[in-house]
């Protein structure tokens, strides 16, 4: 099969890569960028650990096939933090004991930040709904939904 | 349509550990020449907190910052041998050895200060920030870095030490077939509110409250952590996970996440936890560990809740809309009973 050129910006950098036709960009990004922030949990939509923003949109990036993303701007958490220092969101996941297994995080504080993108002030009801896509086995949901209205009242620490 | 409140509780006695082959595990702890620590361990931290609260544990045993104790885990190649992370046996099993290991780690490191110092080890005492000095005299000091480097490049020792922790055997008694699977219980006790929908058959969590009694907490918040998700998980094992909901049909089972069901973020409630500690003798610093009794006593408070509800007994988990829709059609209708 022949390979496709394919540029897109990753975390604020420009990249260019060759996909076969029909690789998903979970698999581009992970294989290819070296980008392993993304997780793989189910590969067919279901679980949401994948999560990236896509022109600061949330998708999910094992259902979006590489090719479309050309030109386009990818977020993952990979880029998430400012420098040395960890994001407000990723803090605030710390302090509230957000994460314990940590292979829902990626796509829990994805899912989040294209929240707080576009409503920085969400009630719990929206912040739920938010995260409704994405599959936490272990910590039952209530630190992570937690940790989501911490980081959006500008409080590090619950 | 008709959603009826109902009200279950829930007691528990929880086993820590098992009887089985005397349920040992093991540790090894070194000092390395910068004066850190490692502890190697085969035991596997699935994000529970393992591998924190026996850092916690090595570092008050040997008397040196948290900061300075790494712990090398979940490779059975490397690491001595574990039973497992399962039993709710981490904490207190893992965590003895971890001590035992420790406290043979700090006579040696004690011996190789006193040395350096040249003073009698007993008079030694360490002051938990990585100095150890003579009682009563703290200007009379050594690192514990510069002890790991003495010992190492000057007097030829290594700071180790080995623990295990073995339960002692218990017998079954051939009358009456008792035995003792375990050395010590945690408890717990568990109030589910539900509203049961009599057209749906769903039920809702409305709020739990529970008090759990698991030894001492040796880190709060990670055990705080582990009562919250493991709640969750009862919720999951009572109200929606099965890999057979359509039997006996298996081909409708479920195959995926979108199957297969799990409360996700709106169906949770508040719960309101109280955590009673009550130091086990032969806990490392009293621990006994929360672990799988987080989910157990949300089962059956539950399966009351729904009872107390809409009169229904369903003792066959999960306990999904369809059952408490047949058990309220072969009454002939919700029954809500008396709330207490
Ligand atoms: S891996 Fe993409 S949703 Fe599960
Ligand atoms: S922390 Fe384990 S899946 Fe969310």
């Amino acid at each position: 099969m022949s390979k496709i050129p394919l540029q897109f910006r990753h975390n604020g950098r420009d990249v260019a890569i060759f996909v076969d036709g029909g690789t998903n960009l979970l698999v581009a990004l992970r294989e290819l960028i070296g980008d392993m922030t993304p997780k793989f949990g189910c590969g067919q939509g279901g679980c949401g650990t994948c999560s990236v923003l896509i022109d600061g949109e949330l998708h999910l990036s094992c259902l979006t096939l590489a090719e479309t993303v050309a030109g386009r701007s990818i977020e993952t958490l990979d880029g998430m933090k400012q420098g040395p220092n960890l994001h407000p969101l990723q803090r605030a996941f710390a302090d509230n004991f957000a994460a314990q297994c940590g292979y829902c995080t990626p796509g829990m504080l994805m899912a989040a930040k294209a929240l707080l993108d576009r409503n920085p002030s969400p009630s719990r009801e929206e912040v739920v709904e938010a995260i409704s896509g994405n599959i936490c086995r272990c910590t039952g949901y209530e630190p992570i939904v937690n940790a989501i209205l911490a980081a959006a009242g500008g409080r590090a620490s619950a | 349509m008709t959603r009826h409140r109902g009200r279950g509780m829930a007691s528990i006695n929880y086993p820590i550990g098992m009887n089985l082959g005397g349920d040992p595990s093991q540790a090894l702890v070194h000092s390395n020449p910068s004066g850190k620590f490692t502890v190697a361990l085969s035991s596997i931290d699935l994000g529970q907190g393992m591998k924190s609260v026996t850092r916690q544990i090595c570092a008050e045993t040997l008397g040196v910052p948290v900061e300075d104790v790494y712990v090398d885990t979940a490779d059975s190649d490397t690491g001595p041998h574990c039973m497992g992370s399962f039993a709710s046996r981490g904490t207190h099993r893992v965590g003895n050895a971890v001590m035992a290991a420790a406290r043979e780690a700090r006579g040696v490191m004690m011996e190789a200060a006193a040395e350096e110092l040249e003073v009698n080890a007993s008079d030694l005492e360490t002051d938990g920030r990585g100095n150890i000095h003579v009682k009563g005299a703290p200007h009379r000091s050594i690192s514990t870095k510069d002890v790991a480097i003495a010992a190492q490049f000057k007097q030829g020792k290594t700071i180790s030490g080995r623990g295990i922790f073995l339960v002692p055997l218990s017998n079954v008694d051939p009358e009456t077939g008792e035995m003792s699977p375990a050395t010590c219980y945690a408890h717990a006790c568990l109030v589910a509110e539900v509203d049961v929908d009599d057209e749906t058959g769903e039920v809702a969590m409305v709020r739990m409250d529970s008090a759990y009694e698991l030894g001492r907490a040796l880190n709060p918040r990670l055990v705080e952590q582990q009562l919250v998700g493991g709640a969750w998980m009862g919720i999951s094992h009572a109200l929606y996970e099965t890999p057979e909901p359509y039997y006996p049909d298996p081909v409708h089972g479920p195959r995926d996440f979108v199957e297969y069901l799990m409360p996700g973020p709106g169906d949770i409630c508040p719960h309101d936890i109280a955590v009673l500690e009550r130091p086990a003798p032969d806990g490392p610093f009293g621990a006994k560990g929360p672990g799988e009794m987080c989910a157990n006593p949300v089962l059956p408070a539950v399966a009351n809740a729904i009872f107390n509800a809409a009169g229904v007994r369903i003792d066959d988990l999960p306990i999904t809309p369809e059952k408490v829709l047949r058990a309220i059609k072969a009454q002939g209708g919700a029954r809500p009973q008396p709330r207490r």
